[in-house]
């Protein structure tokens, strides 16, 4: 199971800057249990978005919805008309396959995964090793960086490989050590815990 | 002067530099090191220690540096992502300067698969743009990536890689900007044999003017044999050998003698291109040619 923390607003917002129709689109699988993408999410994500937008005077839209499993095409093929209606999907869940680096750059990387697609990790781009599409790990398992540049280029992006990407924080992935409430306002109290045993 | 080495000096002062590699041995001894500084001595302004190159297990990078100091040549350290972690890197580069190393080339490093020992498990907490970030702010700001004060700053000369012979080609002169901008000194590139495509790479470099930002010293290999050519050609991923040499090494009738004279002629090329500042020879396994190829392109006599 993958475990998800919500990025912050204020991230969140640069990176719908510009844009006027937003889906939000949540997930029933990992992120729902973890409270990080749920619908529940979903629905005070819109709110917030369209609080912010009315009170700094911007003109937004924001539409939400919430699939069984965004990592499945099958699930996400039944949401395509929402998706098509806006010109930007905020997924609070992982669209891609994922790593679970707890940091999510996909939208540095075209909705491509570096985390668990190059098999070095790298943020920075292709390593010397990438040759015709394939990694140099496999000639059978396709570059990620090469589908990163793709996409990119499909999204009219390609500024984006330009940027030098600093060294990122691996603290919220699995050396950050064992699992822990990060939103105790969702967590069951000790009293109530204690409840249920008696029951 | 950055790190006050003798590359730096070199490439500083506009002489077309020399570098060359030294692979260290499968031993708790320096000894092999040691000889092969000596027998190259003079014929390289600074020689390149490899870092476990194909993840395979060798005298360390920073050791064999120390032998070849000792022997009163320069070393290269090639530093990987593979092994160390952000903190390993830190206190590595402060060892080595420390130890009398100056210059140091970033990269990211074999997959361990490579190797033999596929098991392992790879550590790229940071790849090696974000490397010379980090080294960077070491040297000139004086500060380790945390942000703790150095009493005295790495004195160091950086360098990264650079392979215009992988793909999207598009990208390899973006990649090679990103490590400019991160603080690389001077950059190594992948061996040429493709000099055509090596010449439409240098091409873009001029256009973003990289050149005068950075020294690019064009990576060589000397062939031994037409199977090392055809072995390269269809097994080392992110190289390019046209048919053409490896046609030159199977028709030729003394094969070292002909891979000796297409290394000498691909230097001589590399030299009248604007923009290149040095050779970096790679001959793994075959130093002894060294003396003779540099002593060939009218380029001993180093200072
Ligand atoms: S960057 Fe990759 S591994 Fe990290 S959260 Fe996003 S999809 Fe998952
Ligand atoms: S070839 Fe591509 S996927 Fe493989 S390690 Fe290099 S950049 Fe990553």
């Amino acid at each position: 199971m993958i475990i998800a923390e919500r990025k912050d607003l204020k991230q969140i917002t640069e990176m719908l800057e510009g844009r006027k129709r937003v889906l939000v689109a949540g997930c029933r699988s990992c992120v729902s249990i973890c409270h990080a993408g749920g619908e529940k999410e979903v629905a005070i994500m819109a709110e917030a978005l369209r609080l912010k937008a009315e009170r700094e005077g911007r003109e937004m839209e924001v539409s939400e919805v919430a699939v069984e499993r965004q990592c499945e095409k099958e699930w996400v093929r039944g949401i395509e008309r929402q998706v098509a209606a806006g010109d930007i999907v905020l997924s609070m869940a992982c669209v891609e396959k994922c790593g679970g680096c707890g940091d999510c750059v996909l939208h540095l990387t075209g909705g491509v995964c570096p985390i668990a697609r190059c098999a070095k990790s790298l943020l920075n781009g292709p390593c010397g090793g990438s040759q015709d599409g394939r990694c140099e790990v496999d000639r059978e398992t396709p570059c990620g960086w090469e589908q990163i540049y793709q996409s990119l280029g499909r999204l009219g992006r390609l500024d984006l490989l330009e940027v030098n990407i600093p060294p990122r924080s691996w603290l919220p992935s699995r050396s950050g050590g064992p699992r822990r409430t990060v939103r105790p306002s969702v967590a069951k109290g000790a009293e109530e815990r204690a409840a249920e045993v008696r029951r | 002067m950055r790190s006050g080495s003798n590359l730096e000096r070199v490439l500083e002062s506009g002489r077309f530099a020399v570098t060359a590699e030294i692979g260290p041995p499968r031993s708790a001894s320096s000894e092999a090191v040691r000889r092969k500084a000596r027998l190259l001595k003079g014929s390289a302004d600074a020689f390149n220690l490899t870092d476990n190159q194909t993840a395979i297990v060798r005298l360390s990078s920073m050791a064999s540096s120390v032998a070849c100091l000792q022997e009163g040549v320069e070393p290269v350290m090639q530093m990987t992502c593979r092994d160390r972690n952000r903190i390993a890197m830190q206190a590595d580069l402060l060892g080595a300067c420390s130890l009398g190393i100056r210059n140091v080339l970033c990269i990211s490093g074999d997959h361990q698969t490579f190797g033999n020992q596929k098991e392992a498990k790879n550590v790229w907490d940071i790849d090696p743009i974000q490397q010379l970030m980090v080294f960077r702010q070491m040297r000139d700001l004086g500060q380790t990536w945390g942000g703790d004060g150095l009493e005295e700053r790495p004195q160091v000369l950086l360098g990264a890689a650079a392979n215009p012979f992988a793909d999207p080609f598009e990208l390899r002169v973006v990649r090679l900007a990103k490590k400019v901008n991160a603080g690389a000194d001077f950059i190594q590139t992948q061996a040429i044999f493709d000099l055509d495509r090596f010449e439409r790479f240098m091409g873009m470099v001029r256009e973003r003017g990289l050149d005068r930002r950075t020294h690019i010293i064009a990576g060589v290999i000397p062939l031994r044999s037409a199977n090392a050519a055809r072995y390269m050609k269809a097994k080392v991923a992110g190289m390019r050998v046209p048919d053409e040499i490896v046609d030159r090494m199977s028709r030729a009738t003394d094969p070292k003698k002909e891979g000796a004279r297409i290394c000498v002629e691909t230097i001589d090329r590399l030299r009248a291109m604007e923009g290149v500042h040095g050779v970096h020879i790679m001959a793994i396994g075959w130093e002894e040619i060294v003396p003779e190829i540099v002593r060939e392109c009218g380029l001993d006599h180093r200072p």
